[in-house]
């Protein structure tokens, strides 16, 4: 897993069925990169509903999170609508879970990405990882204090 | 992630038992979602079998996204609250969490005995809003990762009422660790 101090690797992954995301379209902002095994887990304790709500803590650090899996575009779309998700849910379907290894996160015995988080600087370095259990959902405690130290070092 | 309370219970809370009781139990829940339904007897049983050594506080985790009428239902037990009938109105919502909706709400408050009046022109204080709206922002910074989330005496209990009425079970008599 990348650690704290290492470049973020670029990437470009299917956003929605017909448009692909960059990495580089975020360049000058904070990035919070949310992996996580699938879509559809039980909806109360779902980690990316949460973040749902929590978009407005994340944007007082001029931060925006991207939530990747390996599920289908298709599969996304249907999950983010069901949810009402304001964010965008990356495909890491083909080759699948590329973008999973090149961060050190994917799971090869269950064919899917660890649950884990970085937090990007807006220079692309990593500022923060943390891998959490797969069956616990990390909050956004630990990605709000990584915001607020990166914006109380300037 | 190990999580602690932040801020610690304080006079904006609301809560049952006294502040001299050995477990402080605080639930971050959402007046719309199932699984705090599921929990509102449980913690109802613990409440009774801990007395008088429980205290607890119940604070905002409205998932409003998902829940179309947990932040209405929150400032409605807020707003019971200016009358002095929070648990009143917190107690009534989940016991009829089926009926919420704005005509639901108001049905609610006037069965507790609120005067209506002063209710509905109280759903609009702004104050209010900001009070649901800080303990959500609490939580978050607690580490509260859904709802319904635990908190003994400070520490983020990872599990169900169930879980820690039983976890209660196995530790009482013996002390439990203050903050």
């Amino acid at each position: 897993m990348l650690q704290k101090g290492e470049l973020a690797p670029a990437f470009k992954l299917y956003a929605t069925p017909d448009q692909q995301f960059s990495l580089a379209e975020l360049k000058g902002k904070n990035i919070i990169l949310a992996f996580y095994p699938a879509d559809w887990s039980p909806v109360c304790s779902d980690q990316m509903a949460l973040y749902n709500e929590t978009l407005r803590f994340f944007s007082k650090y001029d931060a925006h999170i991207l939530g990747i899996s390996v599920d289908s575009k298709w599969c996304h779309l249907a999950f983010s609508q069901s949810r009402n998700l304001h964010f965008p849910l990356l495909a890491d379907f083909e080759p699948k879970g590329a973008v999973s290894k090149k961060y050190g996160v994917y799971n090869e015995a269950e064919g899917e990405s660890e649950r884990a988080l970085f937090v990007i600087d807006k220079n692309g370095i990593i500022a923060w990882s943390y891998l959490s259990p797969a069956a616990i959902n990390p909050g956004a405690d630990g990605i709000l204090d990584a915001l607020e130290q990166l914006s109380s070092k300037k | 992630m190990s999580s602690h309370l932040k801020p610690p219970v304080n006079e904006k809370d609301h809560s049952e038992g006294t502040a001299e009781a050995t477990i402080e139990l605080v639930e971050y829940g959402d007046y719309q979602c199932p699984h705090c339904g599921t929990a509102y007897p449980v913690i109802k049983k613990i409440q009774e079998r801990f007395a008088p050594q429980i205290r607890f506080v119940f604070r905002n985790f409205p998932l409003a996204e998902i829940h179309p009428f947990a932040v209405d239902a929150a400032i409605a037990a807020e707003a019971a609250a200016m009358q002095r009938k929070f648990w009143e109105m917190h107690d009534m919502i989940f016991e009829n969490q089926a009926s919420l909706g704005t005509g639901g709400l108001k049905k609610m408050a006037a069965a507790i005995g609120l005067d209506m009046e002063i209710f509905e022109s109280d759903l609009r204080l702004e104050v209010l809003q900001a009070k649901v709206e800080a303990d959500f922002e609490s939580g978050v910074r607690s580490g509260v990762n859904g709802t319904p989330s635990f908190f003994i005496n400070g520490n983020k209990f990872d599990g169900g009422a169930k879980d820690l009425y039983n976890m209660l079970l196995e530790t009482s008599g013996q002390t439990l660790p203050k903050h």
